[in-house]
């Protein structure tokens, strides 16, 4: 699915990367521990968290995130918007709590980056 | 064809979170370009971001060197901070000293160490207390990414 199709879906606002909404995104990851998304998440998933400081920028760099969704309506920090444009990482804002957030993704075809810890998931 | 140069490169880290998780990003810059595969890249920076976050949770200053050999590159991360009195008990799994400060940027959970065990595959902690820890990891290059030999 388009990330523009997340956007619709979770009727959300684009802070960054309105030029960036054509890629491509087929799997996700959600959490507001920056440690268990170093140590799950996938390289070109979308990531929902709550979170709003830079470090959710420099996470989603290390590991190639493809865009970040800020769930429960939060406004990011100035220097996370700052550092998401220099990154060229998309990050929108919804208002849905992560729990709809999620579920209205994986309704529409967005699955877990893994499915459970200690596995790999075959998406070919 | 000769054998290629030790690539090697020392990152600056310093205390505190104004610019915590910027040298993760810079190790990952530096080694794009070195014909190494992505997902080798993505391990050294992970190690590296947990590194340089204990580093700015728990010393006053530290530094980062990143060494790319033929078959592996290692990451070494060393801090003059307060160092680890129990080093069994930090490194069990959701164990922690962090402040409210360091939780609320999504660390400090006690997984630090544990991630950067996870996915480097060798890795080495010493520590003294009141002096400073120094961590090493290495992470090994697929053969086939191996330079050819002369």
């Amino acid at each position: 699915m388009k990330l523009q199709e997340v956007k619709d879906i979770l009727d959300a606002e684009v802070i960054v990367g309105n030029d960036l909404l054509n890629m491509e995104v087929r799997t996700a990851f959600g959490a507001d521990l920056m440690s268990d998304v170093l140590a799950f998440a996938k390289p070109g998933s979308l990531l929902l968290t709550g979170l709003t400081n830079p470090q959710v920028i420099r996470t989603s760099d290390v590991l190639d995130i493809a865009a970040i969704i800020l769930v429960r309506g939060k406004r990011p920090l100035s220097e996370t918007i700052q550092l998401a444009e220099e990154l060229r990482i998309p990050l929108l804002t919804t208002k849905f709590i992560l729990f709809e957030a999620v579920g209205r993704l994986y309704a529409q075809g967005i699955r877990g980056c893994i499915e459970k810890v200690g596995e790999t998931r075959d998406l070919s | 064809m000769t054998f290629p140069e030790i690539i090697e490169q020392t990152f600056a880290v310093e205390g505190g979170f104004d610019n915590a998780g910027l040298v993760s990003s810079q190790v990952k810059a530096f080694l794009t370009g070195h014909n190494l595969p992505k997902d080798i890249i993505r391990r050294v920076a992970i190690v590296t971001l947990e590194a340089e976050m204990n580093i700015c949770s728990y010393a006053h200053r530290g530094h980062i060197t990143v060494r790319v050999l033929p078959h592996f590159i290692t990451i070494e991360a060393i801090d003059e901070g307060q160092g680890i009195g129990d080093i069994e008990l930090a490194m069990v799994e959701g164990y922690s000293t962090a402040t409210d400060k360091i939780r609320s940027l999504g660390f400090g959970a006690g997984l630090g160490l544990s991630n950067m065990k996870k996915f480097s595959d060798t890795f080495r902690l010493i520590s003294e207390v009141g002096k400073g820890t120094r961590v090493k990891m290495l992470i090994h290059i697929p053969r086939e990414f191996h330079p050819p030999r002369g």
